[in-house]
């Protein structure tokens, strides 16, 4: 028998985390649609927007610093990684890349191990958004409901940003045929520089507004990373509106399992991902061809 | 019995990577000769009735012994495994200048021990069972260590049990709270100092039913491993048997579950009265930290079933204000325990901070092979594991203790705690208060009540 107020409970679980997934997941998407580079530092880049986001608020005290300390400082690492690394590993072979990025991964969180320790940050969130609020049939976490919003508006950014500006335009070109755009005359390497920067300040800025909800710790990004290859390859590789609907898919279908047994949320997770790999290879809105 | 494994799989994880990669040049010598036990065949020196085992006698035979330790230094349970590591490198550095806390408990040691120093090995597990028995076995082939230690997590425990009794090279356990690592996955070659879910539960519950009267409505937390189904079963076995409690909810997760509010949504409508949260490390930081922002604490009683070091540092005293654990050690302990006292000086004056239970076990652990290989006087796996069998009591820093011969579980005893108030603490590190101190031997099951039969000495 269904408890119809747990349902509803979980639903809305499911869109918090489904919220998180897809904005973590649009930056890795964009990245590896514009650029065929498969980035295992993308959990990394989650983890490091957290931890800057948290010294910021230390000295500061202030969760908007915070956030917008959190999320430049990834988007500048995000640049200056592909400056210097990336950037020679576009003509190598997938595998060198994985590697490459794999190794940075470590690189970074093993960094962070060595100047934080592993004990756990917290932020807490902004004091209005403290306590719970009633929504008639439940009560939620504030802070959690704050976070729907705050991620849906980082979306809407992003959407602004791919569909409504020139570099945007570029960027999809870019996803489409990036030979063509480069024949056109428009300098790829600094677009792909753009890309990777905005795709990593994506993660950074998911890391730092889920802090007040995940304390951060080193390790945080590796589970988040599976999670978002998962739904990258639900939405559709390279597809931004694809990573949205895979993140809103995986974050339903973790929530409304665990009602019934939780140990089963991921393994269900993953039949997803196996029926779409098999019924629709390229993804629910991919195209087929892309990379 | 010749093993066909290699120490280098093709597990790709984190660090682990590195440091298996660099002994693929180093490791190769000692596999062409033979295997990984290839070198047992070139030992000349075995007396007659000491046949070659294991690592025996050549991991013995230079003027340093080597021990290998299998931590997790990365992933949820990280924090742990660096404190339990300190608690090694302590010990290990007692054995060697024949520290006087030490000769407390191991009155053989001198400097060293049987006349070697004690050298300690130490690799990341993640705790993870695969990536801890690749470890030990590359530790074995290369650098044939007579000891092994190391899990945080029983799932690893209960692996390296059954390589230990494979190798017939020892194992002490780290922190290990399963029943099934001396229960039904218990071994000749390995031997756990620490408390575990029976015997918290033995010793929470009359507390908690006390506190809390009977016929009370509880949840569950509990991670998906042996250690977590086997310390639910026994607090609710306990709880529902004493108390009449009920479960009306066991959320079942993940090791590494980030986001716990699914999990927390059904509890929330489940209609508990109090929690009892057998999730560990970072999962039980996070899952204490959201049932918070979820409103369920402080409306539900926080129970910790089986302590987690650093929990009320990293959640904050004022979510474990008033909250009972059952836990191994805790260093206030030291107002009780003369030995306990000199551990808590000399570890806060290397470390700079006070030790956490894990840090304690894995001294204690040392401290006890120690004790026991230098009674036995020689490094003879059989003389070194009879030695522990029979039994004799000494002491240690919660008191006298002995192992028991049938499960190789030490009887000691397990501590009460209840969070104090912020206001209430003495210094920056006085979370908790101890309220009992529970005799070890009622709180055990019969030996054999979980499986538990050793296997062969050789």
């Amino acid at each position: 028998m269904i408890n119809w107020g747990n349902f509803i409970s979980q639903c809305f679980n499911g869109l918090v985390l489904g919220a998180l997934l897809a904005l973590i997941s649009s930056g890795l998407t964009i990245i590896y649609g514009t650029l065929g580079v498969l980035n295992l530092a993308h959990g990394a880049m989650f983890m490091l927007g957290g931890y800057a986001g948290w010294m910021a608020y230390h000295y500061t005290g202030s969760f908007i610093v915070a956030v917008i300390a959190g999320s430049l400082f990834v988007l500048v690492v995000g640049v200056v990684t592909e400056r210097l690394i990336i950037r020679s590993f576009y003509t190598r072979s997938h595998e060198d890349q994985l590697l490459v990025t794999f190794g940075l991964g470590i690189i970074f969180v093993e960094t962070v191990r060595f100047f934080f320790g592993s004990l756990s940050k917290a932020v807490p969130p902004p004091p209005p958004l403290l306590g719970i609020t009633s929504l008639g049939f439940m009560f939620y976490p504030t802070y959690r409901l704050a976070l729907l919003g705050i991620v849906a508006v980082a979306l809407l950014a992003l959407y602004f940003v791919l569909y409504r500006t020139r570099l945007g335009m570029i960027v999809r070109a870019g996803i489409e045929d990036s030979v063509m755009v480069d024949s056109l005359g428009i300098d790829v390497y600094r677009i792909f520089m753009l890309v990777f920067g905005i795709g990593a300040m994506a993660a950074g800025f998911a890391g730092i507004v889920n802090a007040p909800v995940v304390s951060i710790a080193p390790d945080v990004g590796e589970a988040i990373l599976v999670q978002t290859f998962v739904v990258v390859v639900i939405g559709g590789v390279g597809s931004f509106p694809g990573a949205v609907l895979g993140g809103l898919i995986a974050g339903e279908i973790i929530s409304i399992t665990s009602m019934f047994d939780p140990g089963y949320s991921y393994v269900m997770l993953f039949v997803a991902m196996t029926l779409v790999l098999v019924l629709r290879p390229h993804g629910l809105l991919g195209t087929a061809g892309r990379e | 019995m010749s093993n066909g494994k290699t120490p280098f799989s093709k597990s790709l994880s984190r660090r682990h990577l590195l440091q298996q990669t660099a002994a693929t040049g180093l490791g190769l010598g000692v596999l062409s000769v033979g295997g990984p036990r290839g070198f047992e065949f070139v030992s000349s020196a075995a007396a007659e009735d000491q046949p070659p085992l294991g690592t025996w006698p050549a991991g013995s035979q230079g003027d340093t012994v080597n021990i290998g330790a299998a931590t997790p230094l990365t992933g949820t349970y990280a924090s742990s495994g660096e404190d339990e590591l300190k608690g090694w490198q302590l010990a290990v550095e007692h054995i060697n200048n024949g520290d006087p806390l030490l000769k407390k408990i191991a009155p053989k040691v001198t400097k060293g021990l049987l006349g070697k120093k004690v050298n300690l090995l130490v690799a990341d597990s993640g705790a993870k069972p695969n990536d801890a028995v690749q470890a030990e076995q590359t530790f074995i082939n290369q650098n044939k260590i007579i000891l092994m230690t190391g899990s945080t997590s029983s799932a690893v425990a209960v692996a390296l049990n059954h390589f230990a009794e494979r190798e017939k090279v020892l194992y002490v356990t780290g922190i290990s709270g399963s029943n099934d690592t001396t229960g039904k996955d218990c071994v000749r070659y390995s031997f756990r100092q620490n408390f575990y879910g029976e015997t918290a539960a033995n010793a929470i519950g009359p507390v908690l039913i006390k506190v809390f009267g009977k016929n009370r409505k509880a949840a569950w937390m509990t991670p998906d491993y042996t250690y977590g189904h086997t310390v639910t079963k026994s607090s609710f076995d306990y709880l529902s048997k004493n108390g009449g409690w009920t479960m009306v909810t066991n959320q079942v997760s993940p090791l590494g579950t980030q986001d716990f509010s699914q999990y927390l949504t059904n509890i929330a409508n489940s209609g508990a009265e109090i929690l009892l949260n057998v999730n560990w490390g970072r999962d039980a930081v996070l899952s204490i930290q959201q049932a918070k922002q979820f409103g369920i604490l402080p409306k539900m009683k926080l129970v910790i079933p089986y302590q987690i070091p650093f929990l009320a540092k990293e959640v904050g005293p004022e979510l474990t204000e008033g909250v009972y654990a059952a836990t191994d050690f805790w260093w206030t302990l030291e107002d009780k325990y003369p030995l306990a006292k000199m551990f808590v000086d000399a570890f806060y004056k290397k470390y700079n901070y006070r030790p956490e239970w894990g840090a304690n076990n894995s001294y204690m652990s040392f401290a006890i092979w120690a004790r026991m290989v230098s009674e036995a006087g020689t490094f003879y796996p059989p003389d070194v594991i009879k030695t522990y069998e029979k039994g004799e009591t000494f002491d240690s820093t919660v008191g006298p203790v002995h192992f028991r011969p049938q499960d190789h579980q030490l009887v000691r005893p397990v501590i009460i705690v209840r969070g104090k108030a912020p206001k209430a603490m003495k210094n920056n590190e006085d979370y908790w208060e101890v309220t009992e101190v529970d005799p070890g031997a009622p709180l055990m099951q019969k030996p054999d009540a979980f499986g538990c039969t050793l296997g062969d000495y050789t």
